[in-house]
């Protein structure tokens, strides 16, 4: 397998505060890979180091080459990054959404449309629908929507299941799999939710301030001593 | 079956019957048993109608570059007088008005374009105040520079529509008024339409609601801001040879009381809204036309400007976030 995204000795920082102090991590082409850690321990700080929205320094290699440029260029080359709070741009309706979603590629958009509908076959109904009035539920599904519209090579999730019924999480979580199964989407996945992860991801990675604390595969991870005391509960 | 269901329309945003709603088209009704029953009257709306489109198409720019840049363009209506003078100098070399009128709109497109990168970019993201002054320093530099290039003396311009008069029953409505509402409106769907149904279009409207979350799908909002700039002149630009005709000549004061009676506009509209804006601008067009001739017989035209702000000021007493604004809910 080959290194789809690369970090080596990645650090960033809000103004003053540092915020990551040398974060290394590898995503192998094909692969579901979980961040997890507790509040500021810098998983959010880390994707969005990789979209260069947040002062970084350090060296992050995406598809062989030195990832460069601003938040637009990055989501150019293939990397789609659904933020805290999911991006969704709330005032538009759920088809203009969609269409931002592709803003990076040019053509014919109808099989795509197509395609998304195969996964969420409710959007097609709701696409003249204001994307703020969905649920939180619906309207995680259509972050993901959205970003699969990008055809992207690899797919950042920020805390998917926050603020999900528990329910909804897990068909969130089936549909990001299913994306990476079917459609070869590499994922990179901050949790909280060390449970959920780690069953979906194939590698994981614990961040403790800033730093990476643990790393290997899920497997390794669940049975992790200190894993399991601080982030799966027993 | 299952097509059918499918086709059949699901449940839209019910447009609320909100008191303005019901407010404007009392005014509508209002505006239209009175010009059956008068032709003064007609012919009064109409015209108008004509300043108001004018007022709405610039107040539709200051809403623009608001939306985008989060501050009103002090600049805008000497940018557009600044074009106006452009197109001035174009017939004067010897093109024909309509050449020259598009032509003025594609160097208007490229002047907003450049105004953003050399002057506004550079502060952006600074703070408000010190982008609106950079507005205000444009303000006065643009003034400058037309004074020098075309000195501050009245010139004399081609109307675009002459003088001939139609007749809608008896009532006379002048070729001018009517040109200048279709060319408002043409303009105002042209860019209405550019907004709904292009890919740059969405992205702008999308880097003006949520610039961070644009950027991260691939929008380059500094790109797009300077567009917004730029289409913001042209709107200006027809504005300002939209007056030019209505003052028969030019000076560099033109665009001045213009831009007075479009920021009442877009504050009436309320400020985030163009469709406000536009309506803003007719409605403060008509206001001011009906007001010295109608039954008020002491506010004399020195008197518009005085009342046409009392009235702005009783309507955000009453409703503080414009005819068509919305507070703005922010989630934590």
């Amino acid at each position: 397998m080959t290194a789809l995204l690369e970090l080596r000795d990645v650090h960033a920082r809000y103004g003053p505060v540092n915020a990551l102090h040398g974060v290394s991590l590898t995503v192998d082409e094909g692969e579901i890979v979980a961040v997890l850690g507790a509040n500021g321990a810098g998983k959010t700080t880390t994707l969005r180091a990789i979209s260069h929205t947040v002062h970084r320094d350090g060296e992050i290699r995406f598809a062989g080459n030195a990832l460069r440029g601003g938040p637009e260029a990055v989501a150019r080359l293939g990397v789609a990054h659904v933020p805290e709070g999911r991006g969704t741009f709330s005032e538009l309706t759920v088809w203009e959404n969609l269409r931002l979603g592709a803003y990076t590629r040019r053509g014919n958009l109808k099989d795509d449309f197509a395609r998304v509908g195969s996964y969420f076959p409710w959007l097609e109904d709701r696409r003249h629908q204001q994307a703020g009035t969905l649920s939180g539920g619906e309207q995680q599904m259509l972050a993901l929507a959205r970003a699969f519209m990008q055809r992207p090579r690899l797919l950042m999730l920020d805390e998917p299941s926050l603020g999900l019924a528990p329910l909804l999480v897990t068909e969130v979580f089936r549909i990001v799999q299913e994306l990476n199964e079917n459609e070869g989407v590499t994922v990179l996945v901050v949790e909280q939710n060390a449970h959920i992860a780690l069953q979906l991801a194939q590698t994981a990675y614990v961040l403790e301030v800033g730093r990476v604390a643990l790393s290997g595969p899920s497997a390794d991870l669940q049975q992790h001593e200190s894993v399991r005391r601080s982030y799966l509960g027993y | 079956m299952v097509e059918l269901a499918r086709k059949l329309p699901l449940p839209q945003r019910r447009f609320p019957a909100s008191p303005v709603l019901l407010l404007l088209a009392a005014a509508c009704i209002f505006l239209t048993v009175e010009s059956l029953r008068s032709t003064i009257f007609a012919q009064l709306t109409v015209a108008g109608v004509a300043t108001g489109v004018v007022y709405g198409s610039l107040a539709l720019a200051l809403v623009l570059i608001y939306r985008a840049t989060e501050v009103i363009n002090f600049a805008q209506g000497e940018m557009a007088m600044a074009m106006v003078y452009v197109a001035y100098q174009l017939t004067l070399w010897g093109l024909a008005y309509w050449e020259a009128f598009f032509l003025t709109l594609a160097i208007a497109f490229v002047f907003g374009v450049v105004t953003q990168r050399v002057f506004i970019r550079p502060v952006q993201g600074r703070s408000v105040i010190a982008v609106v002054i950079v507005t205000v320093g444009l303000f006065i530099l643009i003034d400058g520079l037309v004074e020098w290039k075309w000195s501050a003396n009245q010139r004399f311009m081609q109307a675009p529509f002459g003088n001939k008069i139609y007749h809608l029953g008896n009532v006379p409505i002048a070729r001018q008024d009517l040109g200048t509402i279709v060319i408002t409106l043409i303009s105002v769907s042209a860019l209405w339409a550019f907004f709904r149904f292009t890919k740059l279009g969405l992205g702008m409207r999308a880097g003006a609601l949520r610039p961070a979350a644009a950027r991260l799908v691939g929008v380059r909002t500094n790109a797009l801001l300077a567009v917004g700039w730029g289409l913001a002149a042209v709107l200006g630009a027809v504005a300002g040879l939209m007056t030019e005709p209505a003052e028969y000549v030019l000076q560099p004061t033109l665009m001045q009381p213009v831009l007075l009676y479009a920021f009442a506009a877009a504050v009436l509209g309320g400020l985030e809204s163009p469709g406000g804006a536009l309506v803003g601008g007719i409605a403060l067009g008509i206001f001011l036309n009906l007001l010295p001739s109608h039954s008020w017989g002491f506010v004399t035209s020195a008197l518009e400007l005085p009342v046409a702000f009392a009235a702005l000021l009783v309507v955000l007493l009453i409703k503080p976030t414009g005819l068509f604004g919305h507070r703005t809910v922010r989630k934590v």
